[in-house]
């Protein structure tokens, strides 16, 4: 295992590998893919934090855990609430924030405050031969030649081995509410989703769980006073589906947005994991095209986990959808066979493999793209 | 700042690249008449202009890949174009160049408010996307002050910013997906009316990507409801420091305002004299505004009373009505206008960390004094964009280019001080050749790879974004 402490060793590593390394942050996603390990665990710590400008500069390996204390403590936090894949995964290691960046892993704010991409505002990275690259910067607005923060956030590590990362924070609100409605059937549960985003009361989370006994969850956060008012007036709102119940309690509202981030109600359960991100109003046909053994949906319905009998191509079950399909958990074999990412049309494809040869010419950051 | 040399060999077939294009494209389609093409030889930053050899105004995605190629085939350089507003000179042609206009695709394709996103042909203006919406109770968030001409197609390429992005983002943030031809006439589609990527995020790297990897023709918006209201309040001080350590104050304390705007007193000044909104005469005022229902506009105006009031205030003035709200953004609204009336000026749009405003602004009056030119401050506080306008008179001798030096070292004093060269207005050819000020030439080298992947001609936009001497060898090739 190579452990680089700094981005010059990175850099060094990089440019002495010859054959393929499996880049890890924190392991919890489990093995990074074939080839010579190299752990950014020791990548870690806080370069800068400016709380009144919102700004966090880390290093790649500092852990997730350490991030979220460290803005505690100034009432802050990540906006867009990365899941822990631990509990789903079975795994164990502690989750990196360049793991994080790296996969562009977002929870269910996503809707309202962006994805961890849109939070990105900067980067450091080692590309395949060995050069350090810096793009962005630690500004709020930044146009300065092109986005390769973007890039590379959600890029798996095939582009280059993060460093470093500039993140927008945002102050944690002083309260937060959970309207559940119960009992609505898939298409209903969306259209009831809909309303509620589409109302101005910034409705921050909504998921539906389809199980036997059907609930659908929706998150209000802000001033207590705006809470206690746009909760009633979303109440009202949603009468047409049905009695709403109302959570305030700060730690049961936590509690219950922390267990749909990780999608515990598929943890520890037999069967492979997908992740679809759909069009909320095609999430319906899709869950029923699914015939999933147990299922989430998150984002109003953009977002659906599935859980399915081992080895099963959902890709080929769920057909042609405005959206795409992620095998997030399957036995090796079945990655390989099926392909974690959901394949591009022929012209995305090509773009994307152009990037990767000239960004990794000699094809050694690939390990990622198991 | 240098273009490079026009192609003779280009110019010299300029009728048969007309021809070729005449042939694939409606007769209206293709303009090489130079009384025409004058039109087309500049954007908004008007210092520089030259004619193209020729101008095409497709009107679909068909149109526009048949267009490029023909470009591709004849090795003919393209300059994408929307509104033409660009103050950074994106749309600047050369002439040996093609300048593809979108204006004439500005279709509506699909609006769908259940799954909160509009389609549109990318020539559409931005604010009609918000006004094709704005029955349903939505509208598109980002709002440059232009919004009125600029078009989507521009507003992708430079990931344009607005007043309210502050809460709502900017460009990237509200782009679901896109639909663009390559140079060799190939359409890719990215993203749709669902969220992220599946792998590599092409989608954020071709949004402000200053039209240099692809044209983009169509674009899925995400819209969002409207807020039930919203109110400002102003607020004056006796320096910037307190004005800066205010705003400051305002982010940390959890209130997310949707704009915080600053204006110094020159800007004051030649607002006062233009549009009489009745400002107070002070060294630095802040505009903020709060959204939500009336109650929580009173309970967040309240919050950021109390903060301001920690920096000795010489006036809190809360709007209390639609009209008083008008009065006070009026001001601000009219600031380059009015600054237009009274001078020749440069605007700039560097970003620095917001902590580091009131440094910052010192900075840039003992700079103003030792060039002798006066700059008005008027700009975006909230998130750290500046926009310095250095004032100056374009018939004396000299001054054009004493302004530009100016702008020059305040954007290397926005750099040193942790910001970056520009916020919203992009690179262009305007700040192409200060770029190594923020970055090393392995940084410039990393995005260049990312043109040679979608344009390895280096035909689209060629000259723009990175200083000539490093994109030399690939434009030639
Ligand atoms: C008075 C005024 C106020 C402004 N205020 C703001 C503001 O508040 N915020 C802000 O961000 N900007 C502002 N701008 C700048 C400008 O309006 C924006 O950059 C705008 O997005 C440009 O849009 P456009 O359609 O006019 O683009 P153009 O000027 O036509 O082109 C801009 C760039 O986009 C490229 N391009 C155009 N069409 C395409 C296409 N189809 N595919 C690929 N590339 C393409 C061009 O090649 C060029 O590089 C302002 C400008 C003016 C004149």
């Amino acid at each position: 295992m190579i452990r680089p402490a700094s981005e010059a060793e990175v850099a060094e590593a990089v440019r002495a590998a010859r054959g393929p390394l499996a880049v890890q942050g924190g392991g919890t996603r489990g093995p990074a893919g074939a080839g010579t390990p190299l752990s950014t665990s020791a990548l870690s710590g806080v370069v800068l934090h400016e709380p009144a400008a919102l700004t966090l500069v880390v290093r790649a390996g500092t852990p997730v855990a350490e991030v979220e204390r460290l803005l505690a403590a100034e009432g802050q936090r990540l906006p867009f609430e990365p899941m822990d894949h631990r509990p789903l995964l079975g795994t164990a290691g502690t989750p990196t924030i360049g793991g994080v960046a790296a996969a562009n892993v977002s929870g269910p704010r996503r809707i309202q405050a962006g994805a961890a991409r849109d939070a990105m505002l900067g980067v450091r990275f080692v590309d395949g031969s060995g050069t350090v690259v810096a793009n962005g910067g630690r500004v709020m607005k930044n146009v300065t030649g092109y986005d390769l923060v973007k890039l590379l956030a959600g890029s798996r590590g095939g582009l280059g081995i993060l460093t470093e990362i500039a993140l927008k924070v945002l102050p944690v609100p002083e309260a937060a509410a959970t309207l559940c409605l119960p009992g609505l059937e898939p298409a209903r549960a969306v259209a009831a989703m809909a309303a509620a985003l589409g109302t101005p009361w910034e409705v921050t989370a909504a998921a539906h769980d389809p199980g036997p006994s059907p609930r659908t969850w929706l998150r209000i956060e802000g001033f207590a006073q705006s809470v206690a008012y746009r909760a009633g007036r979303l109440a009202a709102a949603l009468a047409p589906f049905g009695v709403a119940e109302v959570e305030t309690n700060a730690a049961s509202v936590t509690a219950q947005w922390q267990a749909i981030r990780d999608v515990t109600c598929l943890a520890g359960r037999a069967g492979d994991v997908w992740r679809v991100s759909v069009r909320p109003s095609e999430a319906a046909g899709l869950l029923a095209r699914a015939r999933a053994q147990a299922a989430l949906m998150d984002w109003g319905g953009g977002l659906v986990w599935l859980l399915s009998p081992a080895g099963e191509d959902m890709r080929s079950r769920l057909g042609c959808f405005d959206g795409h399909a992620t095998l997030v958990r399957a036995a090796p074999a079945t990655h390989a066979r099926l392909g974690t990412l959901h394949p591009a049309p022929p012209p995305v494809a090509a773009l994307a493999a152009a990037l990767r040869a000239r960004f990794d010419p000699r094809g050694i950051l690939g390990g990622g793209w198991a | 700042m240098d273009m490079p040399r026009p192609d003779d060999g280009l110019i010299a077939r300029r009728d048969r690249i007309v021809a070729r294009l005449r042939a694939v494209l409606p007769a209206d389609a293709v303009i090489d008449a130079p009384v025409e093409t004058r039109a087309y030889e500049c954007d908004g930053f008007t210092a520089y202009r030259c004619p193209p050899l020729a101008v095409v105004l497709p009107r679909s995605t068909g149109e526009v890949a048949a267009a490029l190629r023909v470009c591709h085939e004849e090795g003919v350089p393209v300059v994408p174009r929307g509104a033409g507003t660009s103050l950074s000179g994106g749309a600047l042609p050369t002439a040996d160049s093609v300048v593809l206009g979108v204006a004439r695709m500005n279709a509506v394709l699909e609006m769908d408010t259940a799954d909160r996103f509009i389609r549109v042909q990318t020539g559409r203006t931005n604010l009609s996307v918000s006004t094709a919406v704005e029955d349903a109770g939505f509208f598109y968030a980002p709002d440059p002050s232009s919004q009125l001409a600029c078009a989507i197609a521009g507003n992708i390429a430079m990931n344009s910013g607005g007043a309210h992005c502050l809460k709502y983002g900017v460009t990237t943030n509200n782009l679901l997906g896109l639909t663009m031809v390559l140079m060799d006439g190939t359409v890719v589609v990215l993203g749709g009316a669902h969220l992220d990527a599946p792998g590599i995020d092409l989608l954020g790297v071709v949004c402000g990507s200053e039209g240099q990897l692809g044209v983009v023709t169509e674009a899925v918006l995400r819209i969002l409801p409207r807020p039930e209201g919203a109110r400002p309040v102003l607020i004056a001080f006796a320096t910037a420091q307190a004005a800066g350590a205010c705003v400051a104050d305002i982010i940390r304390a959890g209130v997310l305002p949707v704009a915080i705007e600053f204006m110094d007193r020159p800007c004051i000044r030649a607002c006062e004299a233009h549009a009489k909104a009745g400002y107070p005469d002070c060294e630095a005022l802040l505009i903020v505004e709060v959204e939500g229902a009336e109650a929580e506009i009173a309970h967040q105006l309240g919050l950021i009373a109390a903060i301001a009031r920690r920096h000795a205030p010489l006036e809190i003035r809360e709007s209390r009505s639609a009209e008083e709200s008008a009065r006070i953004w009026l001001g601000r609204k009219s600031a380059f206008g009015a600054m237009g009336r009274i001078n020749d000026y440069i605007c700039l749009d560097g970003t620095i960390p917001v902590s580091e405003l009131p440094g910052v602004l010192a900075a840039v009056g003992e700079l103003s004094a030792r060039f002798g030119l006066e700059v008005a401050n008027v700009f975006h506080a909230g998130d750290g964009n500046m926009h310095p306008l250095i004032l100056f008179d374009a018939n004396a001798p000299g001054e054009l280019a004493r302004a530009e030096a100016l702008g020059a070292e305040i954007l290397k004093l926005c750099v040193a001080a942790g910001g970056c060269l520009t916020g919203e207005h992009g690179v262009g050819v305007e700040k192409r050749d200060l770029m190594g000020v923020q970055f090393t030439p392995e940084d410039l080298e990393a995005q260049m790879r990312v043109k040679d992947a979608f344009d390895p001609n280096w035909l689209l936009n060629p000259a723009k974004v990175f200083p000539l001497h490093l994109s030399a060898g690939r434009r030639a090739a």
